[in-house]
């Protein structure tokens, strides 16, 4: 539905100039939703501006349902654009008109009758849930209603693909959660294919199906989200899931742990469980075969795309001999084990 | 104050109204064109034409930067070819709209600077044309600076309207001159600023209520 061919963005000229994207080739799948992560100043914000054009990639190409907008004139790239919904950070509403105000301006732009309007607007507002404030200014709405406005809008000349713009970044974590199930909500009810830039990989996690990791201006990862959480294959995949994933020792632990172990002292290791959650026969088994036995101090399991993914903090009390053997065990089952430390027995 | 007087002043009071208000429609119509010509003309803006925008500026500043009475003056020829003849009432209203147009096209662009870029950007993403940007999206959110604007216009002609006295163009500013100053009546000269105090200060509260009820906040 979206494709971008070996876009380049340069700003300026000569020796000033900055590359901001770097030949970026992203396929969006109709229907999917696909979420670009980067950190500030990467590109995302040029990369999504790319696609409808906001800004022209310096090279390449963009192609938006099977045309091709690189190559269109004014009035064939207005004319695309009505399919192309957006939202922004800042929600961008017009101070000056109403909530139906807003939605109904891009249909008055391309000339639908009144009529059709308002019953349009009506729609929208039910889809959005946001008829009790049909008629209130957006000074008078909260962070999440303007955002409502604006996907309402977005919507409201039927366009095939939705570009957000850190749509959820404005927004408390209750009202982001709200925003993204109505994102996911729309796009399965209405087939509306979805790319968004994002820094937060919870969005990612909770709504996407394909992720593009950008980083100085070039992708440098494309997956589909299961695989990137459990799996990331470059360095820079793996730094943003470790500070998404982080499961550090808590205080109390760090207070008891010392970094050489003693006559009587237990290994403290952190396990990073990928694609299948710690089971009892794998306790089991390591109690058999190893005789260690293994306590949980801390723990954190998320689900991603139906893919397993849990952090655990554990002591592991036993020989010391068979240890390292029943780490490398664990490394076979694609259990990742990484030593923290050892803390005195207490019980 | 003799009843003869007062009727002059009353006579004035309506001068002054026909050259302020006609001054200032004039003025403040080709103003907003010409400040909307300076705002999307601007590199980087809805119809970037970076040279035609350097030379409306220029003309703007030379506009501003002359002295009104110099320019009612310098203004004379044109005067008399437009309206037949360079002294009275009406002919005062072309050097008055004049000058206004500038000082409006100034105001305007920093009423329409005002207006977030993003919402210029969201127009585009919908496919917006650059009229339909100007009309739906700049001026309905630049309203409040817009009023503004027209307020500050007003008042001001109201000043220069007085000084275009001088020319004959009657209004109270000459009433004020002609009797107030040069015949040493201070009656009169206290009654016609008076008035003119009492008229700006309307047009500012005039200008308050519609600013206030044109934001939506």
């Amino acid at each position: 539905m979206i494709r971008l061919e070996n876009v380049t963005r340069v700003y300026g000229q000569g020796a000033k100039a900055v590359t901001a994207l770097k030949d970026v080739n992203l396929e969006v799948a109709a229907g999917s939703i696909t979420g670009v992560i980067g950190v500030s100043g990467a590109g995302k914000s040029t990369l999504i501006r790319c696609v409808n054009l906001l800004e022209r990639p310096t090279r390449g190409r963009v192609f938006v349902a099977g045309q091709e907008l690189t190559t269109m004139n004014k009035t064939e790239l207005r004319k695309a654009r009505h399919g192309i919904g957006m939202i922004f950070q800042h929600f961008n509403l017009l101070e000056s008109r109403t909530v139906r105000g807003n939605i109904g301006l891009p249909l008055e732009l391309i000339g639908t009758p009144r009529r059709e309007i308002d019953q349009r607007i009506d729609e929208l507002l039910e889809l959005t849930g946001l008829n009790e404030r049909a008629n209130a200014y957006p000074a008078a709405l909260s962070g999440g209603q303007k955002q409502r406005v604006a996907i309402a809008r977005a919507l409201a000349s039927n366009p095939q693909a939705l570009l957000c713009d850190e749509a959820t970044s404005a927004l408390d974590p209750q009202t982001t959660s709200a925003i993204l199930s109505l994102l996911r909500d729309i796009n399965q009810r209405l087939g509306l294919t979805i790319l968004l830039i994002t820094h937060e990989m919870e969005v990612v996690r909770s709504i996407c199906d394909q992720v593009a990791l950008i980083s100085g201006g070039a992708l440098v990862e494309t997956s589909p989200v299961g695989d990137f959480f459990t799996r990331p294959t470059t360095e820079e995949g793996r730094l943003f899931l470790n500070d998404f994933l982080q499961l550090a020792p808590s205080n109390t632990l760090l207070q008891r742990m010392t970094d050489h172990a003693g006559d009587n002292s237990l290994a403290v290791v952190r396990l990073t469980f990928r694609g299948q959650a710690l089971s009892s026969e794998l306790m089991t088994h390591l109690e058999q075969q190893f005789g260690i036995r293994l306590r949980i101090l801390q723990a954190r399991v998320e689900n991603i795309q139906g893919r397993t993914l849990g952090l655990m903090i554990v002591e592991l009390d036993g020989a010391r001999n068979t240890l390292g053997a029943a780490m490398d065990h664990l490394q076979t089952l694609d259990v990742q084990t990484e030593v923290l430390g050892h803390v005195q027995r207490h019980d | 104050m003799s009843s003869a007087m007062i009727d002059r002043i009353l006579d004035a009071v309506f001068d002054t109204f026909y050259l302020v208000i006609c001054s200032g429609l004039i003025g403040i119509v080709l103003g907003i064109v010409m400040g909307v010509a300076l705002y999307v003309t601007r590199e980087n803006r809805i119809m970037a034409m970076p040279v035609l925008n350097r030379a409306i500026s220029l003309i703007v500043n030379i506009g501003r930067s002359v002295p009104f009475i110099i320019l009612m003056l310098a203004l004379a020829p044109f005067t008399r070819w437009l309206v037949g003849s360079y002294i009275g009432t009406t002919a005062a209203l072309v050097p008055l709209s004049i000058a206004a147009i500038p000082f409006v096209a100034r105001l305007v662009e920093g009423a329409l600077n005002e207006v977030p870029h993003g919402l210029i950007e969201a127009a585009e993403s919908m496919g917006a044309t650059p009229w339909q940007i100007i009309t739906r999206v700049l001026l309905p959110e630049a309203r409040g600076g817009l009023i503004t604007a027209a307020t500050i216009t007003i008042i001001a002609l109201i000043g220069y309207s007085a000084m275009a006295g001088a020319i004959g163009a009657g209004g109270l500013g000459a009433v004020a001159y002609n009797y107030g100053y040069s015949r040493y009546n201070p009656m009169v000269m206290l009654v016609t600023v008076l008035i003119m105090v009492v008229m700006v200060q309307g047009v500012q509260m005039l200008g308050d209520f519609f600013v206030h009820r044109s934001r939506h906040r």
